[in-house]
């Protein structure tokens, strides 16, 4: 049974997060010593994936330099990124395989290699001898390389034979994906970020692109710079909202009802693009009979937009010759993630804004690797090449470049929420995972703690004891993305070159290696015969050879020489393809764009009286996913150290609550105390909580598991709370908080 | 960087505060930012504020200085007190009409932003501008500001009766001439001589 061996706090103090402040050495001797070279790389973080250069000095990463020449940022960096290095040499770093040992001080105790991979292939043996193949599950995650991801998918099918194989990505695009796969045949981003500047209009819908997709904000500026106006609709005023020619404060759990009506209001007044419509769509009568009832007035009510502000929104869109719809999480979290991203999608092709430069709608993915690493495999429906695994077709071509049979590849197993609650029903026994902190990222934390608990054998791939790892009973110490070569594919759909900056240090061992030695250990040597990442890739390619995301014609050379090249590339003379459905060519076999009907459902979690105010989360600027990385980098902790209850005036008034008050939010699930930041930046009846703190900060103690029922992303932006006023400050601010001096507003001050 | 001006256009901060840990990465200042982004009054607002010493072309902080510890350079940057010679007084943070040099009371030294020397005496962007996401902090050439951006550039401040021209710019609405902030600066107090 994987219970922590040690109490929490134990575990925190041995393995952190502790706060790295400097690089080795501290900066005197950095600034002493020149580095050995500088490494031209991409951030580990988002999925923008800037260009950075790493300064390298005896095999460790001591700082950073802009990366100028790289065309997408050109230099520029989020706060994340210029303190990224700070992750490496890092004292809380893994060097050392663990094996779980309640007598030891530290809960674990250091392993061999041999011990620790024969340990975990043993047990993972025996449960799939007793239970059956699919009682053991796989978890990846979208901050892995795309060879770690199409090796991890080989390896669950191949190696373990379980269907059950998911990522981290469900709870970041997928909702997106699923609904560009059905609308437009593909699933990525149709626009290079260097049309955003020649939109005549961009709307930005459920994405906070200051704080999520920094980089992002200056192609918006840019655009505003040659006129361009901005629409952002948000339940907050996020901070490109200080430049809106035009805000929509979208209630949470709405976006979808805004859209309908938008569309609408298009419709009406005929601002349609009839011939793009009648030449390159399907199903557009059906879909202007669905939204005849969403009238302003009803949309009005529905979401808490004014409807002059609906109508002149729909209008701008719909008289401009090139508008983009940016969106990203805040439409994609809802239990009608796919219906949110289905309408803004009728939206976009009923105005024919799309397959042109300054024209389309552009999914903002998340992480680092969010686009490459849902193509090539560790998704529970998908085989290399962005293939569906129910096709025969894809089936027989997977098969034969593993060498097996077709029959042998497994059906689709459960995504990342339903392998969570398969491990609480005790129907999967095993779970190996990497690259995944499902403690703090998944919703419903202490069902997630509950499922763990039950875990007859849990290991875990990791650089640092994330919350999740305390479970563990192997912790197998991998490597930190500078620490292995490969691609990754950024959010524009440009695939890029990570470069190996340093070795892992200690007795890490680079992720990979980790998975291959499994696998041979396993008995499955032949099908795992990889020596370098480059050996993967180049079967990667040939996998994907024919499907939609089609890598073969991307070599590394090619991509180091033309700064990336966007796929799909079908062969080594092809020149990519920064921008999909040029001429109104879409993916389907027909090649037309299918609008979809969507249909109203209300929240899963819904508000009533005992829970009448709106939950909703997301990110800040310092932190990245859930922490395990960003919580141990000193500068970003003290930029924004705990989480805050963001509520407007008018509801604190309501309440009893002043600024800096102690408030404990109860949901249907738990509840939390945090420290209360009145603003007028939020909607009135809606309280916001960033997620990225585990223990009693978590967020995610209060979200729910409703999924939509399509894409399976959790309902993370639409939940129902309550507010109690706490009498004074919970234990965790003595254990966790570090004391740090504030400015007037509350915020603390940098050292 | 000859042919290079620095830009502030507090209008596109987003406040995310890449800059101030860019500026304590470089390697003169050694984990220490030299500049700050303050909200304005976040209770009613997002909005945000880089400040970065604004290197007047007669600079106050250097005036009032009694150990005469402030240098202005040839190419017009006003650099950080010398160590040597900063007797800790603060009369400079006192005096700066934008409120820039900070005293590091551990240091007993005046700190304050000098533009990165360390960097653009080498053909290299100053940390804060290269990184800035937003490019509220630019440093490029004014031909491409002209042709870039909607906003222009000014480097004439009026505080009261006192003008102040600087080195850097702050991009203004276009057809200001000057940032004036003194409701004098706006009155009609009989001709003036």
């Amino acid at each position: 049974m994987a219970h922590p061996p040690r109490p929490y706090e134990e575990l925190l103090r041995g393995y952190g997060p502790h706060l790295n402040y400097a690089p080795p050495g501290g900066y005197e001797e950095q600034r002493e010593k020149a580095p050995d070279r500088l490494v031209k790389t991409h951030c580990c973080f988002c999925g923008q994936q800037c260009g950075i250069q790493l300064k390298v000095r005896d095999n460790q990463v001591v700082g950073f330099e802009p990366w100028e020449d790289f065309p997408f940022n050109q230099g520029m960096l989020c706060p994340k990124g210029v303190r990224r290095y700070l992750q490496s040499a890092h004292p809380d770093r893994l060097l050392d395989p663990l094996l779980r040992t309640p007598r030891a001080p530290e809960g674990f105790r250091k392993a061999s290699w041999d011990e620790a991979l024969d340990f975990t292939v043993r047990r993972l043996r025996e449960i799939q001898e007793r239970h059956g193949k699919d009682a053991v599950a796989v978890y990846g995650g979208a901050s892995l390389t795309t060879e770690k991801s199409y090796l991890l998918g080989k390896f669950a099918r191949v190696a373990l034979g379980t269907r059950h194989i998911d990522y981290n990505g469900r709870l970041c695009m997928v909702s997106a994906g699923t609904a560009y796969k059905l609308a437009f045949g593909v699933d990525r981003s149709p626009n290079p970020w260097s049309d955003i500047p020649e939109a005549q209009v961009v709307f930005v819908i459920g994405a906070n692109i200051a704080e999520c997709a920094p980089i992002t904000t200056q192609y918006i500026w840019r655009c505003r710079d040659a006129g361009g106006r901005l629409i952002v609709a948000d339940p907050r005023m996020t901070p490109v909202t200080r430049n809106a020619d035009l805000y929509l404060p979208v209630r949470p759990g709405t976006d979808l009802a805004l859209l309908q009506g938008m569309l609408h209001v298009i419709i009406r007044d005929r601002l349609t693009d009839q011939d793009f419509i009648a030449a390159h769509t399907t199903g557009f009568d059906e879909v202007a009979q669905s939204v005849a009832a969403w009238d302003p007035l009803t949309v009005a009510n529905q979401t808490g937009v004014p409807p002059e502000a609906i109508e002149k929104a729909a209008h701008w869109i719909g008289e401009a010759e090139r508008a983009i719809l940016l969106h990203a999480r805040g439409l994609e979290h809802q239990s009608k993630g796919v219906e949110n991203c289905l309408a803004l999608i009728n939206l976009t092709l009923a105005c024919g804004h799309i397959g042109r430069p300054g024209a389309g709608c552009m999914m903002i993915t998340g992480q680092g690797n969010g686009q490459g690493g849902r193509e090539h495999g560790q998704k529970c429906d998908q085989l290399p090449g962005q293939r569906s695994i129910a096709d025969p077709a894809a089936r027989e071509h997977v098969a034969r470049v593993w060498g097996i049979a077709p029959e042998e590849i497994p059906q689709a197993g459960l995504s990342a929420v339903e392998i969570m609650e398969a491990i609480h029903r005790g129907e999967i026994k095993a779970l190996l995972s990497i690259c995944f902190n499902p403690l703090v990222s998944l919703p419903d934390a202490n069902f997630t703690r509950e499922a763990l608990e039950k875990l007859e054998f849990f290991g875990v791939v990791d650089f640092f004891l994330s919350e999740t790892a305390h479970f563990a009973d192997v912790v197998l110490a991998g490597s930190l993305q500078e620490e292995e070569e490969g691609v990754v594919c950024s959010a524009e759909g440009r695939v890029i070159h990570i470069q190996k900056a340093v070795d892992p240090p200690g007795n890490a061992w680079p992720d990979s290696k980790i998975y291959i030695e499994l696998a041979r250990r396993l008995g499955k040597e032949k099908h795992f015969p990889y020596t370098s990442p480059r050996e993967i890739f180049a079967e990667l390619r040939v996998a994907s050879k024919g499907g939609p995301a089609d890598y073969t014609g991307i070599t590394y050379e090619r991509i180091d020489r033309e700064m990336g090249v966007f796929w799909p590339c079908p062969s080594e003379d092809h020149p990519g393809t920064p921008r999909l459905f040029e001429g109104g060519k879409f993916f389907h076999p027909d090649g037309k764009a299918r609008f979809l009907v969507t249909e109203w459902r209300p929240s899963g979690d819904p508000v009533d009286e005992d829970f009448p105010i709106y939950l909703t989360t997301g990110r800040v600027v310092n932190q990245y996913l859930s922490g395990t990385q960003t919580r141990r980098i000193g500068p970003l902790v003290d930029q924004f150290p705990s989480p805050r209850l963001e509520i407007h005036p008018r509801l604190a008034e309501a309440q009893g609550i002043a600024d800096g008050d102690w408030v404990t939010i109860v949901s249907r699930r738990d509840r939390i105390t945090l420290q209360a930041m009145v603003v007028r930046t939020i909607r009135p009846d809606t309280v916001f909580i960033a997620y990225h703190w585990a223990g009693e900060r978590s967020a995610n103690r209060l979200t729910h598991r409703t999924l939509d029922p399509r894409s399976k992303i959790p309902e993370f932006k639409v939940s129902a709370c309550r507010l109690e006023k706490a009498p004074g400050p919970p234990d965790w601010v003595k254990s966790e908080l570090p004391a740090l001096p504030r400015t007037e507003s509350g915020l603390p001050i940098l050292r | 960087m000859f042919g290079y001006e620095f830009y502030i256009d507090p209008e596109r901060c987003i406040g995310c505060q890449s800059c101030v840990n860019a500026c304590a990465e470089c390697d003169t200042h050694r984990g220490t930012p030299m500049i700050t982004v303050d909200y304005l009054d976040r209770r009613n607002s997002i909005a945000t504020v880089p400040a970065i010493c604004m290197h007047c072309d007669d600079p106050t902080c250097a005036e009032v200085c009694p150990a005469d510890a402030i240098k202005k350079g040839e190419d017009g940057v006003v650099q950080s007190a010398l160590k040597p010679r900063c007797v800790a007084c603060s009369n400079c943070v006192l005096a700066c009409p934008f409120g820039i040099p900070k005293m590091m009371t551990k240091l007993e030294l005046m700190m304050k932003c000098d533009m990165c020397y360390d960097r653009t005496s080498v053909g290299k962007r100053p940390m804060c501008a290269t990184v800035c996401p937003s490019q509220a902090l630019a440093y490029v050439t004014p031909e491409r500001i002209a042709r870039e951006r909607r906003e222009k550039p000014t480097n004439v401040f009026q505080f009261g009766n006192e003008t102040v021209t600087t080195k850097v710019y702050m991009m203004v609405p276009p057809g200001t001439q000057a940032v004036a902030v003194d409701v004098i600066d706006f009155m009609w107090e009989g001709a003036q001589a």
